[in-house]
């Protein structure tokens, strides 16, 4: 299926990912068997609720697993390169300097007892060899370009002394310290404010357009993205339910899923003032994660056959897929008999 | 943070004072008092009403109190009962004793106990980790008394390679060797009866540590496994660690009761058993005020030490 | 339906347990000694022996056949005497956990609901109580008091009750919050109704835990006391007094010395092992929060 989606400059394939823990006798599939590819330069957003898997997806990517878990994965290159014949070494120098990874909690995601100049200085050292004076030009270049005003005072400070939204601008100024093609930003939103977010989110658009690098922005919120991603991938209960441009996946979406979570949204485009829908039910365990389809328990279009087997993607475009056994028109043609009867 | 210190330490004054009182209180209200100490049934009333006088327990109790306090604070804690002796010269010479006693033993029981529990949280779950723990868990268990009468019974009765009494031999007073063989046992007993509840210490905030999520940050951005052990995690265990070192301030004055008291150690604890055991109130009533205060001017330490390398402390007003 | 989830919750809990006991056999087997001191030390009076009967002709004899662990230096049985100290020891250490533990609950329940300048100077109070050291404080207060078990319960139960009534404070102080007491404050419920139906029964799971820990605690200085000369008093003794007692004759009854301090370890150990256990019960989250 691969094939048949648009071929460009792939700065990040994957395919069949699958990971697994295993805690005290207990098996857990949190991603089961995802494929995915971000082409250079575009932000794929990952969508899903919590538990669907989409960090750990990422954190497989990354090789950020702790030590119970399993990475398995088909294919796994990265800007030309095999990640999967490399060794722990080899991944941990791409780690920060290729690729970098930000996350959702900037509370927490900086040492207490550190300056910022340090954080900033030691991967710059690290990965990019400079020494001291250098390094402190450079922190101080990169804390300006994510807009921190008077650099050079920051630079002194611990992370106490910074707010939730400077720091996450701080910890995307180590990302930026060594111009990766990849940037990771797990829910970098979800822990401040809203007004802050907003500034955030504009904040890593523009530093893409500048800079050139790809982004992959996970989030729980498809509302975030709409404006930001350039295509949109589903994930539920571990696999990768919807994956489509962003136009596709919210103007004409073909998983049932996808289209619950865009009725529990408000519509970005639409001045409608359409009741939001809830989406019943809770998501599955991944502990033994049903046979069939994950989403069947809680889709209103579910059939027995969706309870025993998971279907294979349809794909409706050169970018657009899902995975359901019912097309696009027969959901359609199905919504429109629920609605009349309900 | 000067404002801070200012508070922690104006705040500390009245504990002490309140010890004070509450020390006092205790030996006043105790069923027998010091006057029975010094007199027998015999006595006549009135050689009894002339020993109080001279001592000072025919005034009220709060004059007594002032007294005794403003004693306390000029350096002189008066005199034992029963050698007539002056507490202060007696814990001149034993306070030292302890001190050498108690401090190399802690020193070394706290530098073995931060290597072991950095070394056990770093391999969670591994085998090192494994060790590491079953041995604090059974340490924890083990009463230092007991592992005192095995060191004698090994070292001292079956090989007879050191002596089970006192610091020095007779007439070997000055001899550095002979201080040593009279110090390994009740030092390694301090060491190891010191040691298990640090390592658990030490490795419980080490779990922690790793488990925060700046870890995860730094090896997202490529750090490696020793960076984040000794730029990262280490620093973050031994902040609380270093300040926990104000708590063994109380250990210099009692901490050694039991060991000292088996090895017949010449320090402070054999002295405040035989004062117990005595009833010589004085001492007691000094020793329970001294440690006391020791154990407020550890905590003040520890807070003054928290508030001086905890960034984080150090604009709080 | 909520029972249901009560069930299903309860069957969670044991199940963690089961898995912890899996992990650690060590416990399992620590778990099963203390069990089997513990039988002995209630069925003591119910054995064919007898700790106080003296039998000059056979002294220090080393364990035999007649004698489990051999006679000490008065010819009394000592497998009889290391019961019986066992008895008297895991009693008092027993006896002063309920002690400590009452104090404790009361004051930190009454510190949590009063709030205000009796919180205060309770905990005040508390903090004094922790600047002494134990040892010092214990000693001191014992020679308040007539020697013997009832005197040693007290003093062990009088001083360590500080570490619970915080706990019980903090967690009443949170459960104060919650609406469910404050409906009942405003509905008028009393004070005493409340905390004995909503306070007691939430900081229960805390309580259990600082149980099975001030029970290893309170042996440990039973043991020390009574080593030191001012706990359990001749012809009574415990398991530190027995040590004490062994110290004289060490060099040629060795066992003497060992078998109690196996005893006192192996209990302790248990006993903390089981503490672990009942957290993991009370809060499963300890043993599957290993995040990630």
């Amino acid at each position: 299926m691969e094939e048949t989606l648009k071929k460009k400059d792939k700065i990040l394939s994957a395919a069949d990912i699958r990971t697994t823990f295993h805690t005290h006798g207990r098996t857990v599939q949190a991603v089961r068997g995802v494929s995915l590819y971000v082409e250079s330069g575009e932000i794929l957003a990952v969508v899903g609720e919590s538990g669907s898997g989409k960090s750990v997806l990422m954190k497989s990517v990354m090789g950020l697993m702790p030590d119970n878990a399993e990475v398995k994965a088909d294919q796994l290159t990265f800007a030309g390169q095999d990640m999967l014949g490399m060794d722990q070494e080899q991944l941990r120098k791409m780690r920060g300097k290729e690729m970098a990874m930000i996350f959702q909690d900037p509370m927490t995601a900086l040492n207490p007892l550190k300056t910022i100049g340090s954080h900033l200085m030691e991967v710059l050292k690290r990965h990019r060899g400079m020494d001291k004076e250098a390094a402190k030009k450079e922190a101080v270049a990169v804390l300006n370009q994510v807009g921190i005003p008077s650099p050079e005072k920051r630079l002194g400070q611990y992370p106490h002394e910074f707010s939730g939204g400077m720091r996450q601008r701080v910890l995307i100024a180590m990302a930026l310290c060594c111009k990766p093609k990849l940037l990771i930003a797990d829910e970098p939103t979800t822990a401040l404010d809203v007004t802050i977010q907003a500034q955030i989110l504009d904040l890593l658009k523009s530093l893409q357009e500048e800079t050139g690098m790809s982004i992959i922005l996970i989030t729980h919120d498809l509302g975030v993205v709409a404006s930001l991603s350039h295509r949109i991938a589903v994930m539920y209960g571990g696999l990768l339910m919807e994956e489509g441009t962003t136009e596709e996946i919210f103007y004409t979406p073909k998983h049932p899923y996808t289209r619950a979570l865009l009725h529990a949204v408000p519509k970005p485009h639409s001045g409608s003032k359409e009741r939001l829908e809830p989406i019943p039910g809770m998501a599955p365990s991944l502990i033994d994660p049903p046979s069939g389809c994950p989403f069947a328990e809680r889709c209103k279009f579910a059939c027995e056959r969706c309870t025993k087997e998971i279907p294979q993607y349809r794909t409706y475009s050169t970018t657009q897929r899902a995975l359901c056994i019912y097309s696009g028109e027969e959901l359609d043609h199905k919504e429109g008999e629920v609605e009349s009867h309900g | 943070m000067a404002r801070y210190i200012l508070k922690r330490i104006l705040t500390a004054i009245p504990m002490v004072f309140l010890i004070t009182v509450l020390c006092f209180a205790l030996m006043h209200f105790a069923p027998y008092d010091a006057i029975d100490a010094m007199t027998t049934p015999k006595m006549s009333q009135e050689t009894i009403n002339l020993i109080k006088a001279k001592y000072g327990y025919d005034q009220p109790v709060y004059v007594q109190y002032i007294r005794w306090l403003d004693g306390i604070m000029n350096g002189n804690f008066g005199y034992s009962i029963v050698t007539k002796q002056s507490i202060a010269s007696d814990l001149a010479v034993r306070l030292p004793n302890t001190v050498k006693l108690v401090l190399p033993a802690y020193l070394t029981a706290y530098f073995l106990a931060v290597v072991l529990g950095l070394l056990a949280g770093a391999n969670k779950n591994k085998r090192t980790d494994k060790i590491i723990d079953a041995i604090s868990s059974v340490g924890i268990a083990v009463p230092s008394f007991w592992f005192a009468m095995l060191l004698i019974f090994a070292l001292g009765y079956k090989l007879k390679i050191l002596p089970i009494v006192g610091m020095h031999a007779v007439g070997k007073e000055s001899s550095i060797a002979d201080f040593l063989k009279h110090f390994i046992m009740p030092f390694l007993t301090l060491t190891v009866s010191f040691m298990p509840a640090n390592i658990k210490y030490v490795r419980s905030s080490t779990l922690t540590q790793f488990s925060e999520d700046y870890v995860m940050v730094q090896r997202a951005f490529g750090a490696t496994k020793s960076e984040i052990m000794f730029k990262h995690v280490c620093k973050n265990v031994l902040l609380p660690v270093v300040t926990r070192f104000g708590m063994a301030f109380r250990l210099l004055i009692t901490g050694s009761i039991i060991t000292e008291t088996v090895f017949s150690w010449p320090g402070v604890g054999p002295y405040f058993i035989k004062a117990i055991q005595g009833m010589d109130y004085p001492i007691v009533m000094i020793i329970l005020v001294l440690s006391s205060t020791m154990v407020i001017l550890g905590n003040l330490f520890s807070d003054i030490l928290y508030c001086l390398i905890d960034p984080r402390i150090k604009e709080m007003g | 339906m909520k029972k249901e989830k009560i069930n299903k919750d309860k069957s969670i809990r044991i199940s963690s347990v089961k898995l912890a006991l899996k992990h650690d056999k060590v416990a399992v087997v620590s778990l099963i000694l203390l069990g089997i001191i513990i039988l002995f030390a209630l069925l003591a009076p119910f054995l064919p022996m007898e700790p106080n009967a003296t039998d000059i002709a056979n002294r220090l004899k080393e364990p035999s056949f007649a004698h489990w662990f051999g006679t000490d230096e008065v010819g009394r049985d000592y497998f009889a005497r290391v019961i019986y100290g066992g008895r008297v020891s895991l009693i008092v250490a027993f006896l002063a956990m309920l002690t400590s533990l009452t104090i404790g609950v009361a004051a930190g329940t009454i510190a949590g609901l009063s709030g205000g300048i009796i919180d205060m100077v309770l905990m005040r109070f508390v903090d004094i109580l922790h600047s002494i050291p134990w040892m010092v404080l214990v000693t001191v207060v014992s020679i308040f008091l007539n020697p013997g078990i009832q005197s040693i319960i007290i003093v062990i139960g009088l001083f360590t009750w500080m570490e619970i009534a915080r706990l019980v404070r903090a967690e009443t102080l949170s459960l104060k919050e919650r609406e469910f007491i404050l409906y009942a404050g405003f509905s008028g419920v009393g004070t005493w109704k409340i905390i004995i139906s909503h306070i007691i029964p939430s900081v229960f799971p805390t309580i259990i835990v600082a149980a099975t820990t001030s029970i290893a605690d309170a042996i440990m200085m039973e043991s020390s006391l009574s080593f030191l000369g001012v706990g359990i008093q001749q012809p009574m003794s415990s398991w530190g007094s027995l040590l004490q007692n062994a110290q004289g004759t060490m060099q040629n009854s060795f066992h003497m010395a060992l078998i109690p301090g196996l005893l006192i370890i192996i209990t302790i150990f248990a006993f903390n092992k089981l503490g672990n256990l009942l957290r993991v019960y009370v809060e499963p989250k300890v043993m599957s929060g290993e995040k990630e």
